[in-house]
């Protein structure tokens, strides 16, 4: 167990990280995240002021439509990434736990009258059900609501006597949802959905936090603090694509001058032998000078290999560039590879 | 917690075991089962002098890097060449096939100073 963002979290269950990891690209993996961060926006003008608030086209999103998005300051740096959900009558935004405080104050500073910001996450509770066999497991159990959602969308689904707003959603690379719901039936729905995978033969583990981290690392997805965080902007990071242009939002200004310029750095994968890259360690040319530091690095089970992020200058960021990653002083092997080293189910 | 009693160990988790007039030298169960799945492991080069206490290799598991300290001083006569195709083998046989090398010990008696089983299963299971 570690302390994260206030919550005690298991970085592993007794399975072992590595063997959590292969269960989730091979069948189930259930993720308790109840640490996320739950944002409900609504009112009079609240699709406008979110328009503005986040970085992503918002205004032509339907009701039961999920998007990734941004929040960005005014020089572009990203305070934090967010999913968004619209719901009928409101705004659906699931914050990351470590941002959940100051994104409540960001949102509120900046809040016109008439809009209601809500902070719904001590009600409630999040669980993650995700793998190759997820969205079965969640048909048998939600009468067959989960198969009919499309990726990236949303509805209220009852799972066993549960109601909830399930998302056809993820940070894993696989197929699968998340699940909100009132926190008072949190213990119950989870050991219903592990239950329900053994009366079905469907392989289903509880996943910790160092699996989830090495899932998400593997399909190419940010962790805010590392791929993305308060001195990032977008672009250098690689999610222009998150930010529609066409519009007004906070920060745009700056991003546009990025791009006219071109980003000094960029995110790339880097392949690494003979040692596990981590945060913080250097990326060094094939002549030895420093280029840049590792944002996070880690063992990948599926593809068995160590891998790393880094920001580096551009002239180093094509795929097959020979550089070195000091580990213990000392420098090892590292090629630039195509992120992500997993494709995502929805990419395939 | 599997404990070899024909070990002994410092309170740091490494174990030795006598092996004709060598020694060969892991970690303890305790120690791979706190470290969790272990990723990578890098042992100094056969042949190096060590002084009981130094560091003789580094051990990765998915979550961090830890020393791994000679239990004994000496010459470094072997080093197990299996965990770099298969690190995995210290988590499932830390006192067999999980071994990280073989000392050839320059002061004997360092041994009488290491903790017998008893003890390091009393000292492990405080933590």
């Amino acid at each position: 167990m570690a302390p994260f963002a206030g919550f005690d979290m298991p970085i592993s269950y007794p399975t072992g990280a590595v063997e959590e990891h292969l269960i989730c690209r091979r069948s189930v993996g259930l993720f308790d995240i109840d640490h996320m961060g739950q944002v409900e926006i609504s009112g009079q003008g609240a699709a406008e002021y979110l328009s503005l608030l986040v970085s992503a086209r918002v205004r032509d999103m339907h009701e039961g439509e999920a998007r990734y998005s941004l929040l960005l300051d005014e020089a572009g740096f990203v305070l934090d990434d967010l999913f968004i959900y619209k719901l009928r009558d409101s705004w659906w935004v699931v914050v990351n736990a470590s941002n959940h405080e100051s994104d409540l104050a960001w949102m509120r500073g900046r809040a016109p009258r008439g809009v209601r910001i809500v902070d719904k996450s001590d009600d409630t509770y999040m669980i993650a059900v995700q793998g190759p066999r997820a969205i079965e497991l969640l048909d048998s159990v939600a009468g067959g609501a989960a198969s009919r959602l499309n990726r990236f969308s949303a509805a209220k689904v009852a799972i066993g006597g549960t109601r909830t707003l399930f998302g056809r959603t993820g940070y894993t690379g696989e197929d699968g949802g998340e699940i909100f719901f009132p926190a008072s039936e949190a213990l119950e729905l989870w050991e219903f959905l592990l239950a329900q995978g053994a009366k079905l033969g469907i392989e289903v583990a509880p996943i910790g936090l160092a699996a989830r981290d090495s899932l998400r690392f593997e399909a190419g997805m940010p962790l805010h603090g590392h791929e993305l965080g308060p001195s990032i902007n977008p672009i250098e990071a690689g999610f222009k694509w998150a930010c529609d242009f066409a519009k007004d939002f906070i920060g745009r200004k700056a991003l546009e001058a990025v791009v006219a310029a071109g980003p000094a750095r960029r995110l790339v994968g880097l392949e690494v032998t003979g040692g596990v890259p981590r945060e913080g360690c250097a990326v060094l040319t094939p002549e030895g000078a420093r280029a840049g530091a590792c944002v996070a690095g880690m063992y990948c089970p599926t593809v068995k290999k160590f891998a790393a992020n880094a920001f580096v200058p551009p002239e180093y960021a094509k795929a097959g560039t020979a550089l070195a990653v000091s580990i213990r002083d000392k420098p090892r092997d590292a090629v630039v590879v195509k992120r992500p080293l997993y494709v995502p189910a929805y990419r395939r | 917690m599997k404990i070899d009693p024909d070990c002994r160990y410092r309170s740091t988790h490494e174990y030795a075991r006598k092996d004709g007039s060598d020694y060969v030298v892991g970690i303890s169960d305790h120690a791979q089962e706190a470290l969790g799945d272990i990723v990578f492991v890098e042992a100094v080069e056969v042949g190096k002098i060590v002084a009981q206490g130094e560091a003789i290799g580094v051990i990765e598991s998915v979550k961090a890097a830890s020393d791994v300290y000679a239990p004994l001083s000496g010459k470094v006569a072997a080093v197990n060449d299996a965990l770099q195709g298969d690190p995995s083998l210290v988590n499932k046989d830390p006192y067999g096939a999980g071994w990280l090398a073989r000392i050839t010990p320059s002061n004997a008696s360092e041994w009488d100073g290491l903790l017998d089983a008893a003890a390091y299963e009393k000292e492990a299971g405080k933590e």
